[in-house]
């Protein structure tokens, strides 16, 4: 089978002599007999680590799980620095879940929840962060602030946990460059390769804030929410 | 200035930084790739505690079991705290968030594993690991622990006989790097790509940590213990959890015959399937009977690996499986606060071995060891630094490894080191495996020294300064080899069967002679081996 490979400068061509490959095995085949020098991440080769991440002809994929056809073409990740071919810088990603307080508060005590509602929240937790979502995200792509889908996701994760006892912080610190931001476009959802759908628990996180008295900036119009909008809105005092 | 450096992080080492980061600590984790990659992920299961949420259990029983399985090379003492310690451990679990699944009244749910004698292993669906990983990750992110990425451990900075940080290469510079610290903590995980090919676990588990303590001086003990997982698919080495076994899922051979008690401890199990094989029988693992509900609901995970990997599915399928390399139980000597033989230099986590599973680990055991031992490593660690008065100079060993990189670098390149790789886990798996035999162990070690020796005639074909992950593999390679010497030297010297060591030349127990601890360690450049009982 013939690949691919999108190099920054340049783009390299392999014939790999195998049918019914995963790409990681491919990549493998590659560095291992064909050239050393192409970079790539792995790890797992199971789909549980969120290593190998890239896009296979403009969609994103794991390495590990996508099986190879003949012809198709690899690149990184979108919206994220370029290290070295498929490798991309993801300390920025990974930092907005720190910006979302996307944890527990942890002041709960051992508290009984039904099956019912610890399976509220069972597919978000299955987050690998491989940031396919950020790569596919239109928004992230033009505001590189924006908080984005798996820190998002990871927020609702935290926020709908019944042991959760301080949902107003979180809900507070993702109303900037956050869950309003959102087109609710759905790139995300058919990227996420565990089936999560950051959108979904984008729109949570909305219904949420509504209940806690946050409201959408964007339909500020020309009323008076006594916050000033002038693009940084005080969400610290709700308007009613 | 750094009070505890945590090397590696995955399970163990994050709890080991939350645990000295809440005990006050200023605490930085490094790691070669990011924490939440860690082999920690892949762990299914889950954890054990004895809370009796849907049977009678008690701590007695779990320590009664893991003492079982250890077959006499495990610490009573040890064992006492680890399975003591296990409900609080995971209570502590759910109080940062851990999203464990549930039983219809509202408890933490709980199911039964390999040689356990009660329904004890807490769960989260078979994303047990994954999960807690994530929650570990997020609470260390609330504490404001300071992660630095992509960093590749080269070696530990031991001055005036203590250790005071350690050196890497930053991947995505390519630089040499020192990172001092009053206290450091190794948790970079085990070897067991040794087996390359045959082994579960991620590319990473190359005992890296294992290698550099080595290399410092610091004692190895038991590492000619290897767990084979009886159920990895047999085409990728993927591997599917004891739960579905523990749920009554059944091994059949290629007659449909049963074999087999599926529940009995790992090394059992994998020697059992092992005959069947060498008789000639594919293996397989059958969970039809349990429903496709129930297999959707609590194994989603493994339904979705043998599709992916094997192009089976489990609801109407059988599951071709094979036994391989999964957890090595050797590691680090660690003394009862997780100090190695090198003082200021602490080991936690696969990368130890703090003697709770002596010959043979009992699935969801693994998970618990890191909570536990972890807590008190971070602190222990802690205690230590503050004794510790640290100048902020170069250390010796950063101009040392500078300069062994570039030699490195100027390997002849004439032998193919991914060529070796592969004979390497090859050999390993078909001959320090399963079962094992004394000429056949020693025609083994010849091979391993051999390669040892042609090592400069191998090297790094790329050059780049920038993510050289061609170098960082030949470096795993190196510290493979430097490993598998000591397991064939551990797996000659040890004349006896005991848990996943079994001798087909010397198949019975022998505690009079061998009743001990391999510890193993360099003197002076020379490898050195003894029994310790």
């Amino acid at each position: 089978m013939n690949i691919k490979i999108d190099r920054g400068s340049q783009i390299s061509e392999y014939e790999v002599p195998f049918e019914n490959i995963t790409l990681l095995e491919a990549l493998n085949y590659i560095k291992t007999k064909l050239d050393a020098t192409l970079t790539y991440s792995a790890g797992c080769r199971s789909g549980v680590c969120g290593s190998c991440a890239v896009r296979v002809n403009g969609t994103e994929q794991l390495s590990c799980s996508y099986k190879l056809d003949d012809g198709d073409s690899i690149s990184a990740l979108k919206n994220a620095p370029i290290i070295r071919d498929l490798v991309v810088d993801r300390e920025k990603m990974l930092s907005f879940n720190v910006v979302a307080k996307a944890w527990s508060s942890d002041n709960s005590k051992n508290i009984s929840i039904s099956e019912e509602k610890a399976e509220v929240n069972e597919i978000q937790s299955d987050c690998i962060l491989c940031g396919s979502c950020y790569s596919a995200c239109p928004v992230y792509a033009v505001n590189e602030d924006f908080i984005g889908p798996f820190a998002l996701t990871r927020s609702w994760r935290y926020v709908s946990d019944a042991r959760e006892e301080d949902v107003q912080q979180k809900i507070e610190s993702i109303q900037t460059n956050g869950i309003w931001d959102c087109t609710l476009c759905n790139e995300c959802v058919p990227v996420c390769p565990q089936g999560i759908a950051p959108k979904q628990d984008i729109s949570m996180l909305r219904s949420r804030s509504g209940i806690l008295g946050f409201m959408d900036p964007n339909f500020g119009g020309g009323m008076d929410f006594g916050g000033g909008f002038d693009g940084t809105p005080n969400f610290g005092t709700p308007s009613f | 200035m750094i009070d505890v450096l945590v090397i590696g992080a995955g399970g163990a080492g994050l709890v080991a930084a939350i645990s000295a980061k809440e005990a006050g600590a200023n605490v930085t984790v490094v790691g070669k790739s990011f924490p939440t990659r860690s082999q920690t992920s892949m762990a299914q299961g889950g954890i054990n505690a004895s809370l009796g949420n849907v049977e009678e259990d008690s701590v007695q029983a779990h320590i009664k079991d893991t003492l079982k399985s250890s077959q006499g090379l495990a610490d009573e003492e040890a064992i006492s705290k680890l399975c003591s310690q296990a409900e609080e451990a995971v209570l502590w679990l759910d109080r940062i968030g851990l999203p464990f699944s549930r039983t219809k009244d509202g408890k933490i749910a709980q199911r039964r594993l390999g040689g356990a004698s009660g329904i004890r292993a807490c769960y989260a669906q078979d994303y047990t690991g994954l999960k807690i990983l994530h929650t570990l990750y997020d609470k260390a992110s609330k504490l404001g622990i300071n992660f630095v990425n992509e960093h590749f451990l080269l070696n530990m900075v031991v001055e005036d006989e203590e250790c005071s940080g350690a050196t890497f290469i930053d991947v995505k510079s390519g630089e040499i790097k020192e990172l001092r610290a009053k206290s450091v903590i190794l948790a970079t995980g085990g070897y067991s790509q040794v087996y390359f090919g045959y082994t579960t676990n991620s590319s990473a588990s190359t005992g890296d940590g294992i290698a550099a303590a080595l290399r410092c001086g610091a004692k190895l003990s038991d590492l000619e213990f290897v767990q084979f997982h009886p159920t990895a698919l047999k085409n990728s080495a993927i591997l599917i959890s004891e739960s579905a076994r523990g749920a009554g899922g059944y091994l059949l051979n290629s007659n449909n015959e049963r074999f087999t008690d599926e529940l009995a401890p790992r090394d059992v199990v994998a020697r059992a399937i092992d005959d069947e094989i060498k008789k000639g029988f594919d293996v397989f693992l059958d969970i039809r009977h349990l429903g496709e509900g129930f297999i959707d609901h609590e194994l989603p995970q493994e339904r979705k690996l043998a599709i992916t990997y094997e192009g089976i599915d489990p609801v109407v399928d059988l599951i071709p499986i094979k036994p391989v390399a999964h957890y090595t139980m050797g590691g680090i000597e660690v003394d009862e606060d997780s100090q190695t033989f090198i003082k200021g230099l602490y080991a936690v986590g696969e990368v130890a071995n703090h003697k709770v599973h002596g010959a043979n680990r009992l699935g969801g055991n693994s998970l618990l060891e890191l909570v536990v031992f972890g807590r008190e490593a971070g602190k222990n660690a802690f205690s230590y630094s503050k004794n510790i008065d640290l100048k902020n100079v170069t250390s010796r060993q950063l101009e040392k490894d500078i300069k062994n990189l570039l030699d490195i670098q100027s390997y002849s390149n004439k032998l193919d080191f991914y060529e070796n790789r592969e004979k390497l886990g090859k050999s390993f798996y078909e001959n320090v495996g399963i079962t094992r035999d004394e000429f056949v162990l020693i025609n083994t070690l010849n091979e391993v020294k051999q390669m040892q020796d042609n090592v400069k005639q191998m090297g790094a074909k790329d050059t780049s300064k920038v993510y050289n992950t061609n170098l960082l593999e030949f470096l795993e390679f190196i510290n493979t080899l430097e490993i598998s010497e000591l397991i064939l030297l551990g797996a000659i010297n040890r004349k006896e069967s005991r848990g996943a060591h079994y001798r087909v030349d010397a198949k019975d127990k022998d505690d009079e002679k061998y009743k001990a601890h391999t510890i193993s360690y360099k003197d002076n450049n020379q490898l050195v081996l003894e029994l310790v009982k």
